[in-house]
């Protein structure tokens, strides 16, 4: 009764995550590498309705930022001003952009909408934790597709097969299995080159995170499609005369999807995280390109850590997409059963 | 005993596949570490060549794998290029500092997931259960990293441990207990990003492991026989659910040993982890190769052992191994 509410409501939230992710360069009021140099680490700009003289505005409206003049990276609102925000602009684009576009909202110069605070170069926090989406978010859901489907394979020729082809199989996955996951993703990340564009840099983490972790779903499918093998219908099946494709296109993969769809749903939260954590520390994607990971590694300063909380942002946006998928995992798990233990 | 050397020469070919693999693997790369001296105008080619040479970098490729099974025999796991030392020397400091951190980590993970999961298997309270759940829900979805810097904020916000590193400025001179009492200040913030990390897989595993040994018919007897219910608990339900949670052991290992790597470079702890991304960015494949192989063999050695404990508490096993 209550399992059907919590998987829609993880659902459209991860669907609602994605949709926005996807829509970055209409949803943000900014390029994601557009620097306003002179509003390093602004906080977020605070959405007035009221104005000076009490006078209500349905439309919000922002104050420009002034420098306190004094110490740098301290700000104060110019209140001689206020700024309606504007809805369905057409700005012109960034730096490096091509065109103009529409976006969502926006505000007039010399007056900036910074919902979520600006990073240590000026760039809209907001913009990039959208744009930063993209990467992360993808990256999780592509290289699960990756190492599911490549497991899927290996698992169902070496359950189907059996014999030495199961045992050379099974033995590999013994070798990967042996290695601390993170070190052996470190250590094919080791091999590759150092500096690559954002879109190279993109492909191979997903390429690498995919292809590091094929053993454990492999391991997974194996055991269920040995299972399955042996069921009368297959073997009747066989009786028939019925190939080996037939076979595990039509009795064997139908078992195994329910299987694949529960480990997806725990893999992704785990790709996303290695995403962010390759990233975070260098060996993932790259600046000036934001993903949640490379956004994260100003923290590892520690004045941004103890002073700009809005630069945790990236941070505290995988907790609700982890619940999600957690949620998923466990309605799933329940649905379609506990024989993927 | 069988059993036992069964599966040590598993862990030995297990090894042998690693180190292949991986050896494999890094020589494949593109570049090396002489490929960036290269670029540099004041180094001519011949003496890049020359260094090549020397380190048997021109050699085909089995042969420069005998080469480095030979210096493993050696104890010297290779040549690390950046440091132009034997790879044994960086490590062993390193793994010694790691295997503080993850031994001190899993101890104290498995000290509180224990009882927390024998309360939670066998508490009638529903909302004593329900309010774990969530905690533990809760706790898992909060990435390790998130948990790693706010534990920093903690630090580096109150005070009241130091933010990051093994020891402080001046620990040669301390005294013998001061050093230790330094040690283990530093100890409390990555050791409980750690615990906090692996704590709600545990919990959980227990939860559901001693919730289905409490079910188990023996169980039901013991409680017939009116034994005080944390008898039945603890001396008949936990020894049978002992068995899954000792296999559940290698894998918080591994967990640990991988999330480890994050939180000691995140911390500055002085273990594996930040040499390893040293070690990538300068292109050190020797010490590279290191690292992994010594994070496999501490893989393998904490399935050993849970075997071995797995052998002192379940004594089905025992029976079977006569």
């Amino acid at each position: 009764m209550k399992v059907p509410g919590k998987l829609t409501l993880a659902a459209s939230i991860l669907g609602g995550v994605h949709v926005a992710a996807l829509a970055a360069g209409f949803l943000a009021p900014y390029g994601p590498t557009e620097q306003s140099r002179a509003w390093p680490y602004a906080p977020p700009t605070r959405l007035h309705f009221v104005d000076d003289v009490g006078r209500l505005h349905l439309r919000p409206f922002v104050y420009a930022l002034a420098d306190d003049g004094t110490v740098s990276g301290r700000y104060h609102e110019d209140r001689s001003q206020l700024f309606p925000i504007r809805f369905l602009v057409r700005s012109s684009a960034a730096l490096g952009g091509s065109g103009e576009r529409w976006r969502l909202f926006g505000v007039d110069e010399p007056a900036r909408v910074f919902l979520l605070g600006t990073d240590g170069f000026g760039r809209d926090q907001l913009s990039r934790l959208l744009h930063g989406a993209r990467i992360s978010l993808f990256a999780g859901l592509l290289a699960t597709g990756i190492s599911l489907g490549l497991g899927w394979v290996l698992g169902t020729v070496a359950g189907f097969y059996g014999r030495w082809t199961d045992t050379v199989l099974m033995r590999a996955a013994d070798v990967f299995l042996a290695l601390p996951w993170l070190y052996l993703l470190f250590a094919v990340r080791a091999v590759l080159p150092l500096h690559l564009s954002a879109d190279q840099a993109f492909l191979m983490l997903v390429l690498v995170i995919g292809l590091v972790d094929w053993a454990r779903p492999a391991r997974l499918v194996r055991g269920l499609v040995l299972s399955e093998r042996e069921r009368n219908y297959v073997r009747a099946a066989r009786g028939f005369g019925a190939s080996d494709w037939y076979l595990v296109r039509r009795h064997i993969a139908p078992q195994t999807f329910g299987l694949l769809l529960t480990q997806a749903a725990l893999l992704v939260p785990q790709y996303i995280l290695a995403e962010v954590t390759l990233s975070f520390l260098g060996l993932g994607v790259g600046e000036p390109v934001p993903s949640w990971g490379n956004m994260l590694a100003a923290l590892q300063r520690y004045h941004v850590l103890s002073s700009y909380w809005w630069m945790w942002a990236p941070g505290l946006a995988l907790v609700p997409v982890f619940l999600s998928y957690s949620a998923l995992s466990e309605a799933l798990h329940s649905r379609v059963g506990p024989a993927s233990s | 005993m069988l059993r036992l050397a069964r599966r040590a020469l598993h862990g030995l070919f297990v090894l042998f596949g690693v180190s292949v693999l991986s050896f494999v693997l890094v020589q494949l790369a593109p570049g090396d570490f002489f490929a960036e001296m290269r670029l540099d105008p004041r180094i001519s080619e011949a003496t890049v060549r020359a260094l090549r040479a020397r380190h048997g970098l021109d050699r085909p490729l089995p042969e420069r794998y005998a080469r480095w099974v030979a210096s493993l025999a050696r104890g010297e796991l290779g040549y690390s290029f950046a440091y132009g030392t034997p790879v044994a020397s960086l490590l062993w400091p390193r793994l010694r500092n790691t295997l503080l951190l993850t031994g001190t980590a899993t101890a104290a993970a498995w000290m509180i997931a224990v009882p927390i999961g024998v309360w939670w298997a066998s508490t009638r309270r529903v909302a004593a259960r329900r309010g774990l759940a969530v905690l533990m829900a809760t706790l898992l979805a909060i990435p390790d990293i998130l948990l790693a810097l706010a534990l920093l904020l903690v630090a580096v916000r109150t005070g009241w441990f130091p933010a990051g590193g093994m020891t402080s400025v001046g620990h040669e001179h301390m005294s013998r207990g001061a050093r230790l009492w330094d040690i283990v200040s530093h100890l409390v913030l990555p050791a409980t990003a750690l615990v906090l990390c692996v704590l709600p897989a545990l919990t959980r595993h227990v939860r559901a492991s001693v919730a289905s040994a409490l079910g188990a018919p023996f169980v039901q007897a013991a409680r017939g026989h009116g034994l005080p219910e944390w008898r039945v608990v603890f001396r008949h339900a936990l020894p049978a659910a002992a068995n899954p949670l000792v296999s559940l052991f290698g894998l918080s290992v591994a967990t640990l040993t991988s999330m480890s790597l994050l939180v000691e470079v995140v911390m500055s702890w002085p273990g594996l982890g930040p040499l390893l991304l040293e070690a990538i960015l300068a292109r050190d494949f020797y010490l590279v190769l290191g690292l992994v192989l010594a994070s496999t063999v501490l893989l393998l050695a904490a399935n050993i052992l849970a075997d071995l404990l797995l052998l002192a508490a379940d004594p089905r096993i025992r029976a079977e191994e006569t």
